[in-house]
């Protein structure tokens, strides 16, 4: 392989694992939106997205077409019962309160994890073959395409709810004057619950793509929750697009890392690049200074 | 329609109102003059649920909606026009009309609902002209025009209205003045909170004057616009001319 494809194969990589930061920072965007919070139970949600995706292939035998949709079910009633149980019922609740309550989500869906699908690394299929696809001298998985798909539907579709549907209005709306949208009626509990639906659906789907390629145990989620966090703040906390960009761009410099320099230092590298933004631009590639002085982080 | 007896709101251990009482007949424009801090916003949010801590009572056609939440206050047939008008700025016109009539789109009246839009379109031209602008980039005039325009979205029975002209050019100012007074030909009742006592007490019935939380003059417009006191205070008058 020439330098060129070498390149490309990095970046095909990243791409790939970029998305899934991508998508998580997508799902910490929504509930910050709504509600002020960063929700640290996020990671777990893609991690139960795998998890039961493999229980559903493996021991149910369901076809990938079928236990895909399911799995991510599982986890939106999940993720709507952490918020029903934990933060629905709690009157004016601080941030303060808020963050820890996900943090002690996060800390028990782990530990239910482990009891339910034990401490080993679980395996699952790539779903369309492993026969990589070769572009231009480097090649990609098929697994890889469908992360780029799901990427594309998770992004066209919110782009969808958020610009055209009522609902989707009404959530924005509650992110940017909780007030005025109580005075038409809008309902804050109400959205504060879908948007803990929304996130651990996408979180979900996240999981049940990725885990082919990186396998998933009960403890996954935590590593590529923070990478995902790191997308939401270098995309500009809130910004859905910059969470995106953001998300590849970390893949890619994480993935390119690992290749020219070392695979010990592949963290390192995001992290600094991540602090190295912000010092240019505290809001955020794609926040506005502007809105980061209202929010509450 | 409205009712308020001795009503007392708190923010934490403020006390805002103390004990107002007020009623607005149907049909009814009816204004609350006073001060800076008097509590005329506080009394209009109290009533449309966004002050949780208050005592007495709020009744709306013999109903008490008193500690309800805002959210189902305004299914009630009450809608408020907050001071400083709180439009969604990044939405586009047509979107913050389309969330003013969140509370109807549940019962399938699209067709409503379009209606509904055209006919404050009728009420407010210019914003037919910005439909796809958005909020936050419409002028001060335009934006209170909207913040009115979404209230009546969700058909209210009762509007309430605080501080329509803060902000605007007197022509501007006259021009939603003339439109309230449109508003009540329509049928609308209206409680309508102005620094610009003048102008409110031209187009109300009737006025109640707040000072620190407590009703300390009522009556006709015509009889407050005649009181010294009130002309004093309010009205920008000097006190050699009320001698004169
Ligand atoms: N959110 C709040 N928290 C604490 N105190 C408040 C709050 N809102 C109003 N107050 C206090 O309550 C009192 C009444 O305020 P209110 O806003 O009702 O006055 P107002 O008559 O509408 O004045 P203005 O003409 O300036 O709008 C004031 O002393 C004010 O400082
Ligand atoms: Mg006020």
């Amino acid at each position: 392989m020439d330098a060129l494809a070498i390149t490309l194969q990095y970046v095909f990589t990243g791409v790939a694992i970029g998305s899934i930061y991508a998508m998580v920072g997508l799902g910490f965007n929504i509930i910050y939106n709504c509600t002020g919070i960063i929700n640290f139970a996020q990671g777990e949600f893609v991690m139960l997205g795998g998890m039961f995706m493999v229980t559903l292939t493996t021991v149910w035998k369901l076809p990938v077409g079928i236990a895909f949709p399911i799995a991510v079910l599982l986890v939106v009633l999940v993720g709507i019962g952490f918020e029903r149980i934990a933060i629905h019922p709690l009157k004016n609740p601080s941030v303060l309160v808020l963050i820890m309550i996900t943090i002690a989500g996060s800390i028990l869906i782990k530990g239910l994890a482990m009891f339910a699908w034990g401490k080993e690394a679980r395996y699952l299929p790539h779903f369309s073959g492993e026969t990589p696809i070769n572009i231009m001298g480097a090649t990609i998985l098929p697994q890889t395409l469908w992360v780029l798909a799901s990427l594309l539907t998770v992004v066209v579709g919110l782009a969808y709810f958020f610009n055209r549907t009522l609902i989707g209005k009404a959530m924005r709306a509650c992110a940017h004057n909780p007030d005025a949208a109580r005075l038409v009626g809008i309902s804050v509990k109400q959205m504060v619950t879908l948007s803990f639906g929304l996130s651990s659906g996408i979180g979900a789907i996240a999981g049940v793509v990725i885990t082919p390629i990186i396998l998933m145990d009960y403890q996954r989620g935590a590593m590529l929750a923070l990478k995902g966090f790191g997308a939401a703040i270098l995309g500009g906390l809130g910004s859905a697009p910059g969470a995106v960009l953001a998300g590849l761009l970390i893949g890619i410099l994480e993935s390119l890392g690992a290749g020219y320099i070392s695979s010990h230092y592949k963290d390192a590298i995001a992290l600094i690049v991540l602090l190295g933004v912000l010092f240019v631009r505290p809001g955020g590639l794609l926040g506005s200074a502007d809105v980061q002085r209202l929010k509450k982080f | 329609m409205l009712k308020v007896q001795n009503l007392k709101s708190y923010y934490g251990r403020l006390q805002a109102l103390r004990g107002i009482s007020l009623h607005v007949g149907k049909g009814e424009i009816v204004t609350l003059i006073g001060a800076n801090g008097a509590g005329k916003s506080t009394i209009l949010n109290t009533v449309a649920g966004l002050v949780s801590q208050n005592e007495g009572k709020i009744l709306l056609e013999g109903k008490d909606i008193r500690g309800l939440a805002p959210e189902r206050i305004v299914r009630h047939g009450v809608a408020l026009v907050p001071e400083g008008r709180q439009l969604f700025a990044p939405m586009t016109v047509v979107d913050n009309l389309e969330l003013g009539a969140y509370v109807r789109h549940k019962n399938g009246s699209k067709i409503e609902i379009r209606q509904d839009m055209e006919m404050v379109f009728d009420l407010f031209p210019v914003l037919k002209e910005r439909r796809k602008q958005l909020a936050g980039t419409l002028s001060g005039g335009e934006q209170q025009m909207l913040a009115i325009a979404r209230a009546l979205m969700s058909r209210p029975r009762l509007l309430l209205l605080d501080e329509p002209s803060m902000g605007l050019a007197p022509k501007i100012s006259e021009e939603i003045f003339r439109t309230i007074v449109r508003l009540k030909k329509q049928e609308v009742t209206i409680l309508l909170v102005e620094q610009n006592a003048r102008m409110a007490l031209e187009v109300a019935g009737r006025g109640y004057v707040i000072e620190t939380g407590q009703v300390v003059v009522q009556g006709p417009s015509a009889d407050l616009l005649r009181n010294h006191e009130v002309e004093r205070a309010y009205l920008g008058k000097t006190y050699e001319k009320v001698w004169e």
